[in-house]
């Protein structure tokens, strides 16, 4: 059922072809958490991968920046509706974080400062399809943008995009995180408008 | 799955913002903190949706209240605090979120803290504590620009003569009421120290509000003794048109 709302005509942007459904653009950089901003000291950093029994990988900040890294520009889309273009980031991709750890693991769940989880197929963020990201438009990143670092997996909704980042856990079966146990779909697609449980 | 609204009354809460009241037959309820989607579409088809937060208590009616700030620049909000008239439909998808919420089964005290119109979803909370019977010691603190930005004025002015438990207090940042102790200011660690609940008595808080204001909250939150995971936030971009 579609009701026609009388009198609206709305604001259509000449982007708005790349849009997901259901988004809007926005050119600010709205701040979406669900507690306070951690702020994490950078000689007390760690990212760390584990197969929920024993640490596989770990690196302290300065490893950690020692890894090639990567700038890229990708469009992000967030849940609550605003799209931003264009965005340009730098940080480690997973690529290179997994170079050389073999695993026959599936799903991932990502752990943040501030006790944020949430869950990711492993296969999401291989391929260039992820980054542990430290600077946005030319600066360290923002705390309350993720800094010191954030998971980037923009062909997902945002919240996937863990902020204040410290490792993930291989798992052979998916978990859902903190908002996947809280009513926001498993996967996350913005193509598939996949925003809350129960979406297709 | 999107639902209809029907718009059975309107009420301006200042000369920016509204309150719509909808009655939606096939409402499965909701809890206090929770928010909707709203969606408009245009003739030709072209459709726009924004998040609003639900001012009223969870109630056998299947009404649903949204008070709405207009924004200058807004897409949506214009239409929903102007163009809106009452027996007009909207349709909405929801409630949403299950994390800035407070249910009645809680009875630790709780510190509410709104930035503007921020205090949607708090005053949700507020009526959802009355309309349960609860007693859980409720205190809110309410930054706002000027004595005229206050939304829901009466019914906040009424509820401490109605049960000693709930307290309120303003916090006004570009102009306060003749005579006011404090100049008008931003909500700083004295303020915090002096109106909200001590920490040792482990309240869960919420707060919500522009971003800027809800990052520099929290934090003094957290300095005053505040555990981080009894600091439940909700934040709102300048263009979010989130509440």
């Amino acid at each position: 059922m579609e009701i026609i709302s009388r009198g609206f005509s709305g604001r259509r942007s000449a982007e708005a072809g790349k849009l997901p459904p259901g988004q809007y653009l926005t050119a600010t950089f709205p701040v979406l958490s669900a507690g306070p901003t951690p702020h994490v000291p950078l000689d007390r950093w760690e990212f760390a991968i584990d197969d929920g029994t024993n640490v596989l990988r770990r690196w302290d900040w300065k490893s950690f920046r020692d890894l090639p890294s990567e700038t890229f520009t990708t469009d992000i889309h967030c849940v609550t509706r605003w799209s931003k273009l264009g965005t340009s980031w730098e940080g480690v991709s997973l690529d290179t974080l997994f170079a050389d750890l073999k695993t026959d693991a599936s799903y991932t769940l990502v752990r943040s400062y501030g006790d944020y989880t949430t869950n990711v197929p492993l296969k999401d963020l291989m391929n260039h399809q992820a980054w542990i990201a430290f600077r946005f438009e030319g600066e360290d990143l923002a705390p309350e943008h993720g800094g010191p670092a954030r998971l980037l997996v923009p062909h997902l909704y945002l919240w996937k995009s863990a902020k204040w980042v410290r490792g993930m856990t291989l798992m052979h079966r998916d978990k859902p995180g903190f908002w996947e146990s809280l009513g926001y779909h498993i996967y996350g697609d913005p193509w598939r408008e996949q925003r809350y449980s129960g979406d297709e | 799955m999107w639902r209809v609204g029907k718009v059975v009354a309107l009420h301006d809460e200042t000369a920016m913002a509204r309150t719509i009241t909808l009655e939606v037959a096939d409402w499965p309820g909701h809890v206090a903190g929770q928010h909707v989607d709203v969606r408009l579409t245009a003739s030709d088809g072209y459709s726009a949706v924004r998040s609003y937060s639900i001012a009223s208590a969870p109630n056998p009616e299947r009404r649903v209240e949204l008070s709405v700030e207009r924004l200058a620049n807004g897409e949506v909000s214009p239409y929903l605090t102007r163009g809106l008239v009452v027996g007009d439909r909207l349709e909405l998808r929801g409630p949403i979120g299950g994390w800035f919420v407070w249910r009645p089964q809680q009875t630790e005290p709780i510190q509410l803290i709104a930035g503007g119109s921020g205090i949607v979803p708090l005053m949700a909370m507020i009526r959802s504590r009355a309309s349960a019977g609860s007693t859980a010691p409720f205190r809110l603190l309410y930054s706002v620009r000027e004595p005229g930005a206050v939304w829901y004025r009466d019914e906040l002015q009424s509820l401490p003569d109605r049960d000693q438990s709930v307290s309120v207090t303003y916090a006004y940042t570009r102009a306060a009421p003749k005579n006011w102790p404090r100049p008008p200011s931003r909500v700083d660690a004295a303020l915090i120290a002096s109106t909200t609940w001590p920490s040792n008595l482990v309240p869960t808080s919420y707060v919500c509000g522009p971003t800027s204001f809800v990052e520099s909250t929290a934090g003094l939150l957290t300095a005053a003794g505040n555990s981080p995971d009894k600091i439940k936030t909700e934040r709102f971009g300048p263009t979010g048109d989130r509440q």
